[in-house]
């Protein structure tokens, strides 16, 4: 029987499995950040152990930035000591660091894939659940909890189960104006935030083949808004084009001995899936999140849905409590709904493509009066400078946005970018959640072309009558 | 590690589906270096009506009476019953070490997001998983002195009725647990193993260690 893309990566990374299935799988790379790395560094300097293989590793920090003034520093004492912590742990574990001031540095998941460091083919970690990213380019990724980026750092190994396999294909062509982020977000609503739990997904069909790369990157981010701890698509010339030329990518000889690995990194066309799920790329709409779950979204010209027409009583009361937390009522068009701020950003939706996307539909046009706040977030330095150099910060200044330095920012409102209760977003980012944006913000989660055609109406509207 | 046995205690009812590691414990106390000091902050945006910060001294805080951890007759309960997904969202391990510090050892739910899932066992938390129909009863049982027996070993759940419920657990798992071993300690035993098959994958695999100069 042919195999998945994921049982081959998986076979290829097995040194022994114990009699209930638990395997020890060796890990190829992991990248690290301030906010779930001090403990695991702690850990190491207790036991008195050292990394298996330090350079395997690669961090930066990204969570706990500022995305202005950063030539000041970090005020918040808490977040610096964090910042600064990691640089200390890198400096004594000799793990390669990008400072806040290094160009280079970024949010993880957006400067492994630019530098090279994710690779096909490759197992790789992060003590974050959106390391699923890095399935775009072929490689076994997924978030782990502290203790376990203790234990890849000493061991360069994990203790897992393999996942069951999902297939999720979207075949045909989405409409202008629709993008990866419409097609994760209608897959999440149809499968729901738990319909992965347990399985590796795979994205595959004509719809995913189209995309580049970054678009990939933002299906893949968001598998674990589906429960699955990783996402991946198989390798084609697209991905071997992405990463042809980047700074870690191997070179010469290398690389010819690579990419003839790294094509046959796709499932066998007799490969068996646990689970298939089909989507129809065509009738896929720009998608907008009502709720404080990704799978609460619906189509932009859809309405808020109604709690009582849902039968099951513990959904039902999910439903009311939402709508409750985002003050909406049933029954409302999505497009009535009014915003507060606009934030362009996130591991999900701030890299190159997503900016183009957005000033394209920015150019010569303002943002609503009423909108308090918006801002763009590239998701690295180089993002950033490839932008200016394409002369895409004009574009945003000049409409009304903020043009700011690259972390994680608003997506999660650990540095000083958050919502004040009560606060309406339309948001590039992964997650709803209650409070994710700031104590009592509400999130509505877009594409980056919809969410700047909100901030020049002021509510929703459909991108592609724009 | 605290060594994980059987516990006998209070069940805390927490009647919510897909409850996420933002509400389990917020991001802004994740800006710590430690492990512990987090079970005051836990649920901290359902507990409280005032916003939570690091360091913060609790007992000055407005404290929302309707949630559960705030009623007396709840809140010293070591057993959280809790409903479908649980612990779905980011990787932070804090959420476990909040549960944890706050005296949780037992969770009980339908189903469990995969990360979180994986970190309860790193901290002496045991995440249990029942029929829907079984969560069912317990929600319609449950209340001011109702107390559950968990046993790990036989991987049961009795009730104060008496009757049984049976759950799985790998068996490394729950070895790992009953005994409170140190997981890297454990595996470094296998260091031979390991080193055996870098040397194999390296030869398949050279430039995956091609140091970069630049780096
Ligand atoms: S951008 Fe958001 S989702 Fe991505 S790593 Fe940062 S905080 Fe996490």
């Amino acid at each position: 029987m042919g195999k998945t893309l994921y049982d081959k990566i998986w076979d290829n990374h097995l040194i022994r499995t114990e009699p209930d299935g638990t395997s020890l799988i060796y890990i190829d790379r992991q990248l690290i950040h301030e906010v779930t790395s001090p403990q695991a560094f702690e850990g190491l300097r207790l036991a008195g152990r050292k990394p298996w293989r330090s350079k395997a590793n690669l961090a930066v920090a990204d969570h706990n930035v500022p995305t202005k003034n950063r030539d000041l520093g970090i005020t918040d004492p808490v977040s610096r000591l964090q910042v600064a912590t990691l640089e200390k742990n890198c400096a004594e574990f000799d793990i390669p660091v990008f400072s806040m001031d290094d160009a280079r540095q970024g949010i993880v998941h957006v400067v492994g894939p630019e530098i090279g460091f994710t690779q096909p083919g490759t197992t790789m970690v992060c003590g974050d659940s959106h390391t699923s990213t890095h399935g775009a380019l072929g490689a076994l990724a997924f978030g782990v909890g502290t203790s376990e980026v203790e234990h890849v750092l000493a061991t360069q190994c994990l203790w897992m189960k393999k996942a069951k396999n999902m297939l999720v294909s979207v075949e045909g062509q989405v409409g202008e104006g629709v993008t990866a982020k419409d097609i994760v977000l209608a897959i999440i609503g149809k499968i729901g935030t738990a319909g992965g739990t347990g399985y590796t997904i795979e994205f595959a069909g004509s719809a995913i083949r189209a995309l580049s790369v970054e678009g990939r990157m933002t299906v893949c981010n968001m598998a674990i808004e589906a429960g699955a701890r990783s996402g991946l698509v198989a390798v084609d010339d697209t991905t071997l084009q992405y990463l042809h030329g980047r700074p870690l990518t191997p070179k010469g000889e290398l690389w010819e001995q690579a990419i003839e690995n790294w094509r046959q990194l796709h499932s066998d066309t007799d490969a068996q899936f646990d689970r298939v799920v089909e989507l129809d790329a065509s009738q896929i709409k720009p998608q907008v999140t009502w709720g404080t779950s990704p799978e609460m979204v619906v189509p932009v010209d859809g309405t808020v849905p109604d709690p009582a027409q849902e039968k099951d009583p513990v959904k039902r009361k999910s439903l009311e409590r939402a709508l409750e937390y985002m003050a909406l009522r049933p029954g409302m068009p999505i497009q009535s709904i009014q915003l507060d701020k606009v934030f362009i950003g996130s591991c999900t939706n701030s890299r190159i493509e997503d900016l183009r996307a957005a000033a394209a539909v920015i150019k010569g046009r303002k943002i609503a009066s009423t909108i308090k706040l918006a801002m763009v977030v590239p998701g690295s330095g180089q993002v950033k400078q490839q932008a200016e150099a394409e002369g895409l910060d004009r574009i945003f200044v000049e409409a009304g946005f903020e043009w700011r330095d690259p972390g994680c920012s608003m997506c999660l409102a650990m540095n000083a970018d958050r919502l004040e209760p009560g606060e309406r977003c339309a948001s590039t980012s992964n997650r709803n959640f209650e409070g994710r944006q700031g104590f009592g913000g509400r999130t509505h989660l877009v594409s980056p072309a919809m969410a700047v055609a909100a901030a020049i109406s002021g509510h929703f509207v459909d991108v592609r009558n724009f | 590690m605290q060594p994980f046995e059987r516990i006998t205690s209070q069940v805390i009812p927490l009647d919510r589906a897909n409850v996420d590691t933002d509400a389990i414990i917020p991001k802004q106390f994740l800006k710590s270096i430690r492990r512990t000091g987090f079970g005051p902050f836990l649920f901290d945006e359902w507990r409280y009506f005032d916003r939570g910060e690091p360091d913060m001294d609790c007992s000055n805080r407005q404290v929302n009476p309707d949630f559960v951890l705030n009623k007396p007759e709840f809140k010293d309960g070591q057993i959280l019953l809790t409903r479908e997904n649980f612990g779905c969202g980011s990787s932070r391990e804090h959420a476990p070490w909040a549960l944890s510090d706050y005296g949780i050892r037992v969770i009980i739910a339908p189903s469990f997001a995969d990360i979180f899932y994986n970190n309860c066992f790193k901290n002496g938390l045991l995440p249990v998983v029942l029929s829907a129909e079984e969560i069912d009863t317990l929600f319609e049982e449950v209340g001011p002195g109702y107390q559950l027996t968990v046993d790990l070993k036989n991987q049961t759940i009795t009730k104060p009725d008496g009757t049984q419920y049976h759950f799985e657990i790998d068996s490394s798992r729950k070895e790992r647990l009953i005994e409170g071993l140190d997981d890297i300690a454990l595996t470094l035993k296998f260091a031979d193993e390991i080193r055996r098959f870098e040397d194999r994958y390296r030869q398949r695999m050279p430039w995956l260690f091609s140091e970069p100069a630049s780096l």
